[in-house]
């Protein structure tokens, strides 16, 4: 099925770099190639695998490979395939908008919340909703933290408030007015038929209802979230995949240092 | 049993016995109360079903009628006893007049308790003459077309749609699996009642209904003659609902079911009296109805550190035993839970996880264990992931785990695809055939790191049963032991729901189906 060990396909394209069009590489520069697995709703044979190239032309990849196939159940076949990208990206036109912070690490930040606020900041945060995973919110808020990266809870200047999941919104907003907030931070796990926009919205509509958003920092979280969602929603920062306690903590002692020197 | 680890015998006995000291102060706490969600499954049990006009599911009705007017602490049984002997209706036609407003259960003349349960006895007998038969019915189907071997393979179907879940969940019994678990909405575990017919929206997951069960049986009995093998059924009966989703299960015919109260008041903020008191008449139905459950202690490590509270997970195991065992659970039905957790990074992480598997395997020589894979640092690289996946499949196999719940390598991805699930159960059938007696070949090196890990484990897990023992199960939980959680003894949702007692109350199936098969 395969082309064996040793690849025998002519390579008469530009092996140069061209960061204004680049594309996947396998082991060529501009090879353009993809490794991806699908399932077509039909029963396995010829006219499966002639279906699953010509999808894959459809994507865009030329030379299609079904290198494996199988069925999964009566009228279900699973495939693995390769092609070569056409399509090209200018990667010198991307601008993507990230959280303007330094990234501190616990030390740092306590110093920084020392030296330009002078008092501890109170963090309370929580997975809300009808979500009931803590894992996100644990990840940053517990004093183990995750991966090496020691949570809020250790912080010397943070007082931190992790009010577990399943939190209603209400119920987030009254206690961040309870515990006088200076950040709320929200994790969202569930992200099946966005639940998490619905649900992130509402928190945000609430608070501007309560004339709280400007008092507040607000932050969300979450495997499925990046700071442009986040922006787009109305909060002042998303912290997605491969963010730690460290990125939140010094996101939020910046922005309370920028708000209160305006 | 000849331990290969070196397991001091009287340590673990000790374990146990504190253990049941544990268990029966819970007990000795739980007796003396009721719940609404137990009073649901006493109306379940005497055939009630079905809603009303506004969609409230009928023991809804009639418990929280109960509830209102100040009677629940008598109990289900003497109210509904008295008002079957006044009318000659059935149970459930006086729920719907209740329902209708045209019946005041609080009128009715008051009878002894022991008329109530007679003038009952024919429904009483009814459901439980039906449980049996559901029994019986899975009993025959292991005797002529047979089961997988052990480790089953355990996986999830999660659509939301029951129908949907039904394609999938035929597809993996196609692929080799033993036991489909349809994962719950999230959500559910806190709904007070329990939603009523088929139902095809659910956020990660289905509604646990009765109706979903019945579909989903039929689905699964039809799938397992065709494979010629029978394919087990497991859904959830924890939450505000434990014991009637424990009955709703035991009536059409599930398997399985996770059933732990001590992961609702860890990881849902279940009151923790509420939920013990409603898991001793669950853990005594699905006894009855030759259930296994499986606990949550591997949920401890998603919040702890895996290396750091692996005792904590043996110590839970061996409470759970023993509450399961006062419930009248034989060990042959408990699905124990832990897991293979550890930070993929660490040194010499397999062979910890390869020491606690097979302590306690030694530990709990009869029950079928429930394994869990790696989730916490399953990350999205689902290459890395399904070698993850590969490490705790050996696990499996070389300590004999009784449900291999299986990997997925795209965990913390989304919920299963169709060829994920096809990947991760020919990864286990792959390891399973291809290492099947490793077991019996190798032995562990004396004073090794293998040994030395398990006897710690086990000394951690009996010193903290030590201090749980002399400050109870309550107070330990308001601490923090397990989880790294803290839940306050009237904290949580669901206490409302609690009343003690009464002179007159009772509940005929408790003894009908503890420790009955």
């Amino acid at each position: 099925m395969s082309g064996g060990l040793y690849s025998m396909e002519g390579k008469d394209f530009d092996k140069n770099l061209d960061l204004k069009a680049i594309k996947p590489y396998g082991d060529t520069m501009n090879d353009g190639k993809v490794q991806l697995s699908f399932t077509l709703p039909v029963e396995k044979g010829d006219e499966a695998i002639e279906a699953a190239k010509q999808l894959i032309k459809a994507m865009g990849l030329d030379n299609p490979q079904v290198v494996f196939y199988e069925e999964l159940t009566p009228g279900f076949t699973f495939f693995n395939c390769y092609g070569s990208c056409k399509h090209t990206v200018d990667y010198t036109s991307i601008h993507v908008p990230k959280v303007e912070s330094n990234v501190m690490d616990m030390h740092e930040t306590d110093e920084y919340i020392r030296e330009h606020i002078g008092r501890k900041l109170v963090i309370v945060g929580a997975s809300t909703g009808t979500d009931a995973h803590t894992v996100g919110i644990d990840a940053i808020m517990n004093m183990k933290g995750y991966a090496g990266h020691y949570g809020l809870e250790r912080y010397d200047m943070i007082e931190a408030y992790n009010l577990g999941s399943q939190v209603p919104n209400e119920e987030f907003i009254a206690k961040g007015i309870e515990l006088n907030a200076d950040a709320l931070i929200v994790s969202q796990t569930v992200t099946q038929k966005d639940v998490h926009i619905k649900n992130l919205t509402e928190l945000v509509e609430m608070m501007e209802a309560e004339g709280l958003r400007d008092k507040m920092i607000l932050v969300c979280g979450g495997a499925r979230i990046t700071h442009e969602l986040a922006k787009e929603l109305g909060y002042d920062a998303g912290f997605g995949m491969n963010t730690y306690a460290d990125n939140v903590a010094s996101f939020i002692a910046e922005e309370f240092v920028r708000r209160n020197n305006k | 049993m000849n331990s290969k680890l070196g397991l001091d015998s009287a340590k673990i006995a000790k374990a146990r016995a504190l253990a049941a000291s544990i268990a029966k102060n819970v007990q000795d706490f739980a007796d003396g109360y009721t719940t609404v969600a137990v009073e649901r499954t006493i109306c379940r049990l005497l055939g009630i079903d079905g809603i009303d006009a506004n969609g409230v599911p009928l023991p809804n009705v009639v418990v929280d009628e109960l509830k209102a007017q100040g009677l629940l602490n008598e109990g289900v049984i003497y109210y509904m006893g008295a008002a079957v002997a006044a009318t000659g209706l059935t149970p459930n036609q006086i729920a719907e007049s209740i329902a209708d407003g045209k019946f005041e259960i609080s009128k009715v003349h008051p009878i002894s308790p022991e008329e109530s349960e007679k003038a009952l006895q024919p429904f009483i007998t009814a459901s439980i003459e039906h449980i049996r038969a559901r029994r019986a019915r899975r009993e025959e189907y292991l005797r002529t077309i047979g089961e997988g071997p052990k480790p089953y393979l355990y996986v999830i179907v999660a659509t939301g749609n029951i129908y949907e879940d039904v394609v999938q969940a035929e597809a993996a019994a196609r692929q080799g699996a033993d036991i489909i678990a349809v994962i719950r909405t999230t959500g559910q575990s806190l709904l007070d009642y329990v939603p009523y017919g088929a139902t095809t929206e659910g956020f990660g997951g289905t509604f646990a209904t009765q109706e979903n069960f019945r579909i989903m049986r039929a689905a699964l009995d039809k799938v397992g003659e065709e494979v010629g093998r029978y394919i087990r059924l497991c859904n959830y009966c924890s939450g505000l609902c434990m014991p009637e989703i424990a009955v709703m299960g035991a009536l059409e015919g599930l398997d399985v079911m996770l059933n732990d109260a001590l992961y609702g008041i860890l990881f849902r903020d279940i009151n923790m009296q509420r939920t013990l008191i409603d898991q001793y008449f669950s853990r005594v139905i699905n006894g009855f109805a030759g259930v296994i459950i499986n606990t949550g202690e591997d949920n401890y490590l998603t919040t702890a550190d895996a290396v750091e509270a692996a005792h904590t997970v043996l110590a839970s195991d061996i409470i759970n035993e023993q509450l399961a065992l006062l419930a009248g659970l034989p060990e042959e039905q408990m699905g124990l839970g832990h897991a293979f957790e550890m930070d993929p990074m660490l040194e010499n992480g397999f062979l910890y996880e390869l020491a606690q598997a097979q302590m306690i395997r030694e530990i709990f020589p009869k029950a079928p264990l429930k394994y869990m894979p790696p989730t916490k640092f399953m990350t999205g690289n689902i290459f890395r992931g399904h070698i993850q996946d590969a490490l705790f499949n050996i696990i499996g196999i070389w300590t004999n785990q009784g449900l291999q719940l299986l990997g997925m390598p795209t965990e913390a991805i989304h919920t299963p695809f169709m060829s994920d699930r096809f990947l991760s159960i020919e990864n286990a059938k792959y390891i399973f055939n291809n290492m099947k007696n490793i077991g019996d070949e190798v032995e562990f090196k004396e004073g090794g790191i293998i040994r030395e890990r398990a006897h710690k484990v086990l000394n951690d897990a009996t010193d903290l049963l030590e201090r749980m023992n002399e400050e109870g199960l309550f107070s330990a939980l308001e601490k923090g032991i397990f989880g790294d959680v803290k839940r306050p003894r009237n904290g949580g949702k669901g206490l409302d729901g609690v009343v003690a007692k009464g002179k007159n109350y009772s509940n005929p199936f408790i003894n009908l189906m503890k420790g009955v098969k």
